[in-house]
């Protein structure tokens, strides 16, 4: 899915976390909102998610205007920072939450739900975690299973808060490989938000440096690195 | 005097390898003395007051403490005193629900001015409480008035108790759940939405899930409480024998008039209801433990 976003402006009482900013997202592209803390990253993600709504401007999903669709109505499979996983609920139940909590004429029987929830863990590469709970979970199980729950609800596009940011460094290589095959497989538009240039580099097929609540540079990982179109993107890219 | 070695300043204790320990642990006799403290309170706070109760009740004979429970006073009381809770302490869940996930979900203005107005019943003397209640809804007063015209009087009936309890009992439910709904935030809730569910089902499927142990212990304690109200229910309820005098008030009446045996056994009601509340905990607690240990924390 295309994702256009036309002049977003977010304030919270008197601060300002995004200027208003525009960006298009090709259909089917892997990209990263990168930037350090409280440069409005996370606040643009959460916008295109429905979790929180613009003061200004508009999001076009597809050429639709998309900024009133409410959080459920967005089909956004969204992978928070510390996962939130149910923590009462199995990780079968987990995954499943999004096919039962559908509306009873479109909801999949029980065998069906059983079927997509065993094929979500096998594309996450962890078949017999079904019945435990999230504390029995190393952080890299959580962050699949957070990922397979998003993807159950077979989402328009993905969007992950800083998908490996609590994870330790032999890990997160290994879940950025992942994440990247689970792209390439779905194809699904996806946005992913992180503090880490190497991360955001090495992923993404489009960079979006963002500080201060402006979006300082859009473009290829290789366009970035060679041609930094301003001091602020040269220095956070060395650094 | 500042010519020495440092060692005569700071002497380096010698290493006590046969004393070893923990080093957050007392000596065994600080340990034992403080274990000591703590249960000879106890035993002269709670477990002995309880036993002289029982004792009174019992002085003379299991017979006469069952016959004065069979009166019709004790009876009336009992039975108007559990009316009262079953009214006070489902309206408090709910209250108490709404409050914190009001406080603990959103941000508005007047946040700290509506948590300080949920701890006021615990600062207000329960007298005071009552006597605002017969000033607003008495017989003088305009609502009340008119209410006793419409047949529907507050005060010295069972509405000023149930409201007079609903008022004194407030912040239980509230004050338990807005500390464990903080700490778990909103991410879960925010997760759910994403994934397509409605607000209802997000409260029912994952936010009262995560509280309900803390609600099962706000209940409790409202509970414990609306049956024990003596202050504010005493200057509301008129203390109409066998019409509006809970458990509390005709134990009060019934010592007063020297009927001691009648006191102390409805006490020992009133007691146990409380120990039952207090085992009715204990064994849930004991046969979800395992399920306790998962949904506390990742």
């Amino acid at each position: 899915m295309h994702i256009e976003i036309d002049e977003i402006a977010k304030t919270f009482g008197s601060t300002t976390a995004l200027q208003p900013v525009s960006l298009a997202i090709p259909s089917g592209a892997l990209v990263a909102l990168l930037g350090p803390s409280g440069s409005g990253k996370t606040t643009l993600l959460r916008i295109l998610g429905g979790l929180e709504f613009p003061t200004s401007g508009r999001v076009l999903f597809d050429g639709q205007d998309a900024t009133g669709l409410t959080v459920q109505e967005r089909r956004a499979g969204f992978v928070f920072q510390s996962y939130a996983l149910f923590r009462h609920m199995t990780v079968f139940e987990n995954i499943a939450y999004g096919l039962r909590a559908r509306p009873r004429r479109s909801r999949p029987p029980h065998a069906e739900i059983e079927r997509r929830v065993t094929k979500l863990l096998e594309l996450i590469q962890l078949p017999q975690i079904a019945d435990r709970y999230p504390s029995q979970l190393s952080g890299g199980q959580r962050q699949r299973v957070a990922l397979a729950r998003a993807l159950a609800i077979e989402p328009r596009m993905l969007l992950l808060d800083e998908p490996f940011g609590a994870l330790d460094a032999r890990v997160r290589k290994e879940l950025r490989q992942g994440l990247r095959e689970i792209h390439d497989t779905t194809g699904l538009t996806t946005v992913f938000v992180t503090h880490d240039q190497d991360e955001a580099m090495e992923l993404a097929d489009l960079v979006v440096v963002m500080s201060m609540g402006r979006i300082e540079q859009v473009g290829r990982p290789q366009d970035i690195r060679a041609r930094p179109a301003t001091p602020f993107v040269r220095e956070f890219i060395e650094a | 005097m500042f010519d020495g070695s440092p060692e005569d300043h700071f002497p380096v204790p010698a290493a006590r390898t046969s004393a070893w320990r923990p080093v957050t642990q007392e000596s065994p006799l600080v340990r034992a003395v403080l274990i000591a403290v703590a249960l000879g309170g106890l035993a002269i706070l709670v477990v002995a007051p309880l036993i002289v109760v029982f004792a009174e009740a019992l002085a003379k004979g299991a017979g006469e403490a069952l016959r004065s429970l069979a009166k019709p006073e004790a009876l009336s009381a009992i039975r108007l005193t559990l009316i009262v809770a079953a009214i006070t302490v489902p309206l408090n869940a709910i209250f108490g629900i709404a409050a914190a996930w009001t406080i603990t979900k959103f941000d508005f203005r007047g946040k700290a001015f509506l948590i300080t107005l949920i701890d006021l019943p615990f600062s207000i003397s329960p007298v005071v409480a009552g006597l605002a209640l017969v000033l607003l809804f008495g017989t003088n007063s305009l609502i009340g008035g008119w209410l006793v015209a419409q047949n529907f009087p507050i005060i010295f009936a069972l509405p000023g108790i149930v409201l007079a309890s609903i008022f004194v009992t407030f912040p239980f439910v509230a004050r338990e759940l807005i500390p464990v709904m903080i700490e778990q935030g909103r991410a879960e809730e925010e997760a759910a939405l994403t994934l397509g569910a409605s607000g209802w089902r997000v409260f029912l499927t994952v936010t009262l899930p995560n509280i309900k142990w803390a609600l099962l212990y706000g209940v409790l304690l409202c509970n414990a409480r609306a049956m024990g109200e003596f202050g504010a229910v005493a200057v509301v309820s008129g203390k109409i024998r066998g019409q509006t005098a809970t458990m509390p008030i005709t134990i009060e009446m019934m010592y007063n008039e020297y009927f001691s045996v009648a006191a102390f056994s409805l006490a020992t009601v009133l007691a146990l209801l409380g120990l039952l509340t207090l085992a009715l905990k204990t064994l849930l607690e004991w046969r979800h433990a395992d399920q306790l240990a998962a949904t506390r924390r990742h």
